[in-house]
């Protein structure tokens, strides 16, 4: 592993170590260099097949200008657009900054679904046992701790089955993923069923007490504070911490970490499961303060959503929030742009992939104009590959 | 004797064990057929993971190809229809032309979503997770957006592919005859798959082929050393891969039903790739390993449709309906923790090749 060539290069260097320096232009030009790229594609193919948009002659340049604005608009009005954008970051900022905390310890934390599942699951388990008689100034705090609990055991068994047995996280987090799937949806028909309900499906949190309350507008939650606090306290954890420090050493060169005598072991374990806790608090927050109630087949795009989170956000806090934020205007916005232009919501997910794959590029031809020699693409992301090359794949 | 039998009462593990093998001796012909079905995508998924990693590369997109290629299955039959009319089926598997358009368009559908893994991946050497992962999310974002644009118009694809008919004199063999019903009584595609798995198992342990793939996985320095080329080698088995995953989409919407639905491969190319690991990186045991996941799925649909009686009735009665869903991830995550025999991938799995002094 050449750690010590990347390092040289690498934006931690340039100064994370501050709050204001973290923020230097090169990995912010980077990403957006990324976005508008992706959104001149994304604006190609609408045109491409607008003639399948009722109402709209074939190549009709005039659709993606009327999509993007609907986006936008969608996303940014007074005062409904701006409060459904953090709404909708609410959860990709939590568990961004869990799949971050993972990237840099070398870590690639796949099971954000199952994590967020099992998150919103523990805190509907709180809520359903408490019931309506505790006052919610009982029930929601614990509902979001023990979802968070919840979404760590998810995570610490990846840790758990890495730090014993070798077992590479992105397979065993995949297919955790589904069994995690399919404990909810047995937990919604089972235990957590409403008693008298004639489909599976569970209480509604605001019947129990248990609702986040709405600190702004219409339709924001409380949640929003509690990613808003996340992200300092994960810098503070990463940057200020032994622990941060040692998690970003067994990042960069596990071999060195162990033989200077960190339990690199137990790092594995420690930061799964907290990435799992923060997947967890996503999954609590969603349950608690959107969608109150867990209907069959309920599901999550926010795992994958994260991981495009982390990876525009550089897995630095600072740029996860602004990253969470972004993604989470364009989920806003897709629906105001699929009901008044006309162009379908899916357009963003088309669009994440689209944006990865500038942004992976773009990394690398900056690297082709002549560094050091060694795997770059991963650098720049923030994305530590050290653990990745142990154990079976 | 009958004093053996009521003996057996009191020992209820045992009573349970012999109706479990008498529910499934007498369910056998419909479970065996499902079980064949069910394993087909998900054989394919496993052998294109197997070529891939076999020469290296870690390729999690499985998910992705399959569902592009099952969409451009679809749509080109459809389009395919719209311009030559239906057709009439031929004879054997019930193939019209523009059932041939819509599997050639899905093979080259899934080589192209390949080429793009083999592009991130072996060229610029991106993390191949990341690569996939993109990949993933890709694919269902424009599949998705394409759907929601064709569904109003609801168009209607090229129909299905139809399964031989095994001749009754074959079905009525004794002890062997729901197998080979079960095996021959399939489409093209799922006749296909088995024919693959089989010749893919010779190619990669004894041909020059394979022995090349192995090598280039295992230590492509030394590959490279007796003058392989390692990313050229990569990249036509990545690239052929897709063709592979591709059939395996192209099963759901032109053999096993004749239409899409968004995200319709749900979790199938994550099985394949668990069936790759079960199956310790061969083709023979992915299959092996697709069949014993599918086989889950095979009991739990023949408890719903014939429920069994008795203790095993009961016992049944207690195991949600989700567990059989979960069974294949948790064999997975079994054999991975070391606890049943270890799974070792080859030596260079995931890791980018380059050139030494690349000038």
């Amino acid at each position: 592993m050449s750690g010590s060539q990347r390092r040289d290069s690498s934006p931690r260097s340039s100064g994370p170590n501050s709050f204001i320096r973290a923020i230097d232009l090169r990995p912010i030009a980077e990403p957006l260099f990324a976005i508008l790229l992706a959104l001149v594609v994304g604006a190609i193919g609408i045109t491409l097949f607008s003639g399948l948009v009722p109402g709209h002659a074939n190549f009709d340049i005039g659709l993606p200008i009327a999509a993007y604005s609907a986006l936008i608009e969608g996303a940014a009005a007074y005062p409904n657009g701006w409060t459904s954008t953090l709404v909708y970051a609410t959860p990709l900022i939590l568990a961004g900054l869990g799949i971050a905390l993972g990237f840099k310890a070398g870590l690639f934390n796949i099971g954000g679904r199952g994590q967020f599942l099992m998150g919103a699951v523990g805190s509907m388990a709180v809520a359903t046992a408490i019931g309506p008689s505790a006052g919610p100034w009982i029930t929601i705090p614990l509902a979001l701790l023990v979802g968070g609990l919840f979404g760590a055991a998810a995570g610490f068994v990846p840790g758990f089955l890495k730090a014993t047995s070798g077992a590479h996280e992105v397979v065993t987090t995949i297919m955790l993923n589904y069994i995690f799937v399919f404990a909810t949806y047995w937990a919604i028909s089972g235990p957590l069923k409403l008693p008298n309900a004639h489909q599976p499906i569970t209480g509604d949190v605001s019947n129990l007490n248990a609702s986040l309350p709405i600190v702004f507008g219409r339709d924001l939650n409380a949640g929003i504070l509690l990613a808003l606090v996340a992200v300092p306290i994960i810098w503070f954890l990463l940057y200020r911490t032994t622990l941060g420090f040692e998690i970003r050493a067994a990042g960069a060169n596990p071999d060195a970490a162990r033989y200077g005598g960190m339990r690199t072991n137990r790092l594995i374990v420690l930061t799964m499961s907290i990435a799992g806790f923060m997947s967890g608090l996503a999954g609590s927050t969603t349950l608690l303060g959107v969608v109150h109630q867990m209907a069959p087949g309920y599901d999550t795009t926010v795992g994958f959503d994260a991981i495009t989170v982390a990876l525009l956000g550089r897995s630095n806090p600072v740029g996860v929030l602004f990253a969470g934020v972004l993604l989470g205007a364009m989920r806003a916005g897709s629906q105001s742009m699929q009901i008044q232009a006309g162009v379908p919501a899916e357009l963003v997910d088309a669009l994440q992939a689209i944006i990865l794959v500038f942004l992976v590029i773009n990394v690398l031809r900056r690297w082709l104009r002549g560094r050091s020699a060694g795997p770059a693409a991963e650098l720049s992301l923030g994305v530590e590959t050290g653990h990745a090359s142990e154990g079976a794949l | 004797m009958s004093g053996f039998v009521s003996s057996l009462d009191a020992l209820p593990v045992l009573g349970i064990l012999f109706q479990f093998v008498g529910y499934v001796v007498a369910n056998s012909s419909f479970m065996s057929q499902t079980t064949v079905a069910v394993a087909v995508p998900i054989a394919f998924a496993a052998l294109c993971g197997v070529m891939c990693e076999r020469s290296g590369v870690v390729n999690i997109g499985l998910e992705g190809i399959m569902l592009t290629a099952a969409f451009v299955g679809w749509v080109v039959g459809a389009a395919a229809v719209g311009l030559l009319g239906a057709g009439t089926p031929f004879a054997i598997y019930g193939v019209t032309p523009p059932l041939m358009i819509g599997l050639v368009a899905a093979i080259l559908a899934g080589m192209a979503v390949s080429l793009l893994h083999a592009w991130l991946a072996i060229t610029l050497r991106v993390d191949q997770i990341i690569s996939g992962t993109i990949i993933n999310i890709g694919a269902v974002g424009i599949t998705g957006y394409m759907y929601t644009l064709l569904a109003p118009q609801s168009p209607i694809g090229a129909g299905e592919f139809a399964a031989f008919v095994v001749p009754k004199q074959i079905e009525d063999l004794p002890l062997v005859g729901w197998l080979l019903n079960a095996v021959l009584g399939q489409g093209p595609i799922g006749m296909a798959m088995i024919v693959l798995v089989i010749l893919l198992q010779i190619m990669l342990f004894r041909s020059r082929w394979g022995l090349r793939t192995r090598a280039v996985g295992e230590h492509p320095r030394a590959a490279e050393t007796v003058g392989i080329d390692v990313i050229r080698l990569r990249y036509r088995n990545v690239v052929l891969s897709g063709a592979l995953a591709a059939l395996g989409g192209a099963w759901l919407t032109m053999e096993h039903g004749s239409s899409f639905g968004p995200s319709m491969t749900a979790g199938r190319g994550f099985i394949g790739l668990a069936a790759m690991i079960v199956g310790r990186w061969t083709p023979l045991g992915a299959l092996g390993a697709a069949l014993l996941f599918a086989s889950a799925t095979g009991f739990s649909t023949s408890l719903q449709i014939s429920p069994p009686s008795g203790d095993l009735g009961h016992l049944m009665a207690y195991v949600p309906g989700e567990f059989w869903e979960a069974l294949p991830y948790i064999i997975t995550i079994v054999i991975l923790a070391g606890l049943i025999g270890r799974s070792v991938a080859p030596a260079a799995d995931g890791q980018p090749y380059e050139r030494e002094s690349a000038s």
